[in-house]
């Protein structure tokens, strides 16, 4: 008896929680949390990409003439959690190698694709193989900067130039590689511009810088911090990779109010941050670079992704339409990703020394070494450590949804 | 932990390299001490921390139960509790909820999530005892040595987990949004809002539940009686199979639950391995209130989220969160080795 009855009372004591708890969750007014940030600055949206008159075509003038050995390469991910940027770069590459062996019936250049899976353990021994094949003057990769950083000396070593579409590491360029080029803005260049993008085109007075535990995130932290000076000198803050709890962090920017946060890191880290504060009230912008831009940040931050931008060196490719639709060929049908538009003129580059007539890995790395052109991303020639003389980073932000392009930020 | 950086943006790819944040390499002026913001702060990171402790009480439950009986860590823990959030995951999806949060009148917003919680809490207590019969009761029948069952759970966290990753892949499912938290109470500018009161709320009763269950029921005595004696319980007439069938289930059941209020707050929180970091919490917040002992647990749970979130806001960043929590771990276990409330899921008393 005495059993029953302290069930029942314990019974009712758990549904009594229940209702209670599910009546606070929509009996509250609808105030405002409280919080800073200012009206919402309006960018709109930019639809079109003006498509550089001279860029050079990887089709060429179709007189080409050359060995049915000539060779390129591709090195980078094509399978593994990481695959997609390295899929999107090979795709480009393929367009162009395609556009070019069309257009050129004495001038065959073969693509051969080695798989590294983004991995800086396996891909020495995989650029190990890929330079020894004598066929191949010249090389697109690699991908991710780990990677890059690990197998750069074996490229030098070999002779072999090779243009990286998307690694963007800023020491990749310090370590005295003649064959290492890069087709895009680092890091230090990607910070400077992020600040000028959230005080210029946003506005903000003052702003929250929140860094992961990556040397991407440190690295970007610092140079955007640099930037920002004294607008976010009093807000800053730290997260750990696998952090899924941001309460602190949310707590700091609320009590800081500010009109902007720019987050140094990946989407991982970057979506339940965002979401956690909005859900505290913060009705600012928030600001990600290129580790953010991705599907899987609006995805994993849900509606509170609405107020986030993005900062990216990669070209909007999906907005040339000529470029788009013959990428879908490729792709099987898919749109132009992150760094496709990239590897296309990358591989441009080292078609075009191939059909002026280059046969050796040396004259190739000369051609690239001296190449003075435009290419469909931008204009591309580059200093003496392989850094390009000329960079932009391109602004993004999320609409209904989506990530659309919002114009050039610097 | 094992593939911390599945599923990120490869773009820059300095994930490859070598990670950590070295304190030592940033000079003299790698601690700092902000009692500005930590007073600013304070009642609000009490609040966070008292909601995000909640939930690791109710994690621990499971630890510590199960530890009470066979003194045995269940390492496997962490993956019963994510399997729960999944079912939260797909619960709620089916039931039309997303990435924005639902236009749903408060009796059907309560009846979804009390039916998510539901399915969760069967679900993961569902794995829990399958994973009993089948990693620790065959060890147990052949009289296998503490380590064996040690070692089986470290490998039978690791299997679900690859289980999870090969049906799911690396990166987090959508976020599910289950209401916009409203703010309930306002004490002199200290907000609570409805998504805290909730979980605080039903977290405490569930383990009040619990609790009284053990304490003051017919099979919670035979679990007592188990925990301090198992061969006198068994010639008193207790089924110890079926007591210990019964602490896997309650500690599954109650993970479910909690993976119903982590997803409230980490609305992407079903990934794989997401429950990892949590599950170490959660044991350590079973340790620092006393492993075995029930009420240990929940205060070890709270004691673990708030001293966690005024650490972080201290020392300026949120980096140091488990630096503090497990320094403060070790500094109380100096003091008490057995935990602030001590062993005693077999006493009597509790």
């Amino acid at each position: 008896m005495a059993r029953a009855r302290r069930i029942a009372t314990i019974a009712s004591a758990a549904a009594l929680a229940v209702v209670l708890a599910g009546c606070a969750a929509n009996s509250g007014s609808s105030g405002d949390t409280g919080s800073g940030g200012p009206s919402k600055v309006d960018v709109p949206e930019v639809t079109t990409l003006p498509v550089p008159p001279n860029a050079v075509k990887p089709a060429g003038n179709g007189q080409a003439q050359c060995a049915p050995t000539t060779t390129i390469a591709f090195a980078g991910a094509q399978s593994g959690a990481n695959a997609q940027l390295g899929i999107n770069i090979l795709n480009g590459a393929q367009l162009a190698v395609n556009q070019h062996n069309e257009a050129n019936p004495n001038c065959q250049v073969q693509l051969k694709k080695f798989d590294t899976e983004g991995d800086p353990g396996k891909a020495p021994g995989i650029v190990t193989q890929l330079v020894s094949e004598p066929a191949t003057i010249g090389a697109l990769g690699l991908p991710f900067s780990g990677e890059s950083k690990a197998t750069g000396g074996i490229f030098e070593q070999a002779g072999l130039v090779h243009l990286t579409p998307s690694a963007t590491n800023p020491s990749l360029t310090q370590n005295g590689w003649t064959t290492f080029f890069r087709a895009l803005g680092n890091d230090s260049v990607q910070g400077p511009a992020a600040a000028k993008f959230i005080t210029g085109t946003l506005g903000a007075k003052k702003v929250c810088v929140i860094q992961d535990d990556s040397d991407y995130g440190i690295g970007l932290a610092t140079t955007t911090n640099e930037a920002l000076g004294a607008v976010s000198a009093d807000c800053q803050d730290k997260v750990t990779t696998g952090q899924k709890d941001f309460s602190t962090v949310a707590n700091k920017v609320i009590a800081a109010k500010p009109d902007a946060v720019f987050f140094a890191g990946y989407y991982a880290e970057g979506a339940p941050l965002d979401q956690q504060l909005v859900t505290k009230g913060f009705t600012g912008a928030f600001v990600g670079p290129d580790g953010v831009k991705d599907d899987k940040f609006i995805q994993q931050a849900g509606d509170a992704s609405n107020n986030a931008f993005f900062t990216c060196p990669c070209v909007p490719g999906e907005l040339l339409p000529e470029f788009a639709d013959a990428y879908k060929g490729v792709s099987g049908g898919g749109a132009p990703g992150t760094y496709s538009l990239e590897g296309y003129d990358s591989a441009t580059i080292l078609l075009a020394g191939i059909d002026s007539g280059i046969t050796d890995r040396a004259g190739l790395l000369n051609w690239v070494k001296n190449y003075d052109a435009d290419g469909f991303s931008k204009h591309f020639k580059w200093d003496g450590t392989g850094e390009l003389a000329a960079t932009t980073v391109y602004g993004y932000k999320v609409q209904a949804g989506k990530i659309v392009y919002v114009g050039t930020i610097g | 932990m094992p593939v911390a950086h599945e599923g990120r943006v490869p773009v820059i790819s300095t994930i490859l390299l070598a990670q950590g944040h070295d304190l030592l390499a940033q000079g003299p002026d790698w601690i700092k001490f902000d009692v500005a913001a930590f007073l600013g702060q304070f009642w609000s990171d009490t609040i966070d921390g008292l909601t995000y402790g909640a939930i690791y009480a109710l994690v621990a439950m499971g630890y510590t139960m199960v530890y009470g009986v066979l003194q045995l860590i269940n390492f496997a823990h962490s993956e019963v509790f994510i399997v729960g959030a999944y079912a939260v995951f797909f619960t709620l999806s089916a039931l039309g909820f997303g990435t924005s949060a639902p236009n749903l009148s408060t009796a059907a917003l309560v009846g979804d999530l009390v039916l998510a919680m539901l399915v969760a809490m069967l679900v993961s207590g569902l794995v829990a005892v399958l994973l009993e019969r089948v990693a620790y009761r065959p060890l147990r029948r052949r009289n296998a040595p503490r380590l064996a069952f040690l070692i089986t759970a470290i490998g039978a966290s690791f299997a679900i987990q690859y289980a999870i990753f090969a049906w799911r892949g690396p990166n987090p499912e959508p976020a599910i949004i289950m209401f916009r938290p409203e703010p309930v109470f306002d004490i002199g500018g200290v907000i609570i809002t409805s998504q805290q009161l909730v979980i605080f709320v039903a977290a405490i009763v569930l383990m009040i539940v619990t609790d009284q269950f053990v304490n003051r029921t017919r099979l919670g005595r035979g679990l007592r009686a188990v925990a301090q004696d198992p061969d006198t319980a068994t010639l008193m007439g207790v089924n110890k199979e079926r007591v210990i069938v019964l602490t896997f289930l309650i500690g599954g059941i109650l993970a479910g639950a909690a993976a119903l209020f982590y997803m409230m707050r980490v609305p992407a929180g079903a990934q794989f391995n997401g429950g990892f970091i949590l599950g170490i919490k959660a044991f350590a917040a079973a340790v620092l209130g006393g492993i075995g002992n029930i009420r240990g647990a929940l205060l070890g749970g709270l004691l673990l989220g708030v001293i966690g979130n005024y650490g972080a806001t201290l020392f300026g960043n949120g980096q140091w969160i488990d630096v503090v929590a497990f320094v403060v771990l070790v500094a109380i276990l100096m003091i008490r080795p057995t935990g602030i409330l001590g062993e005693s899921l077999g006493r009597a008393r509790v």
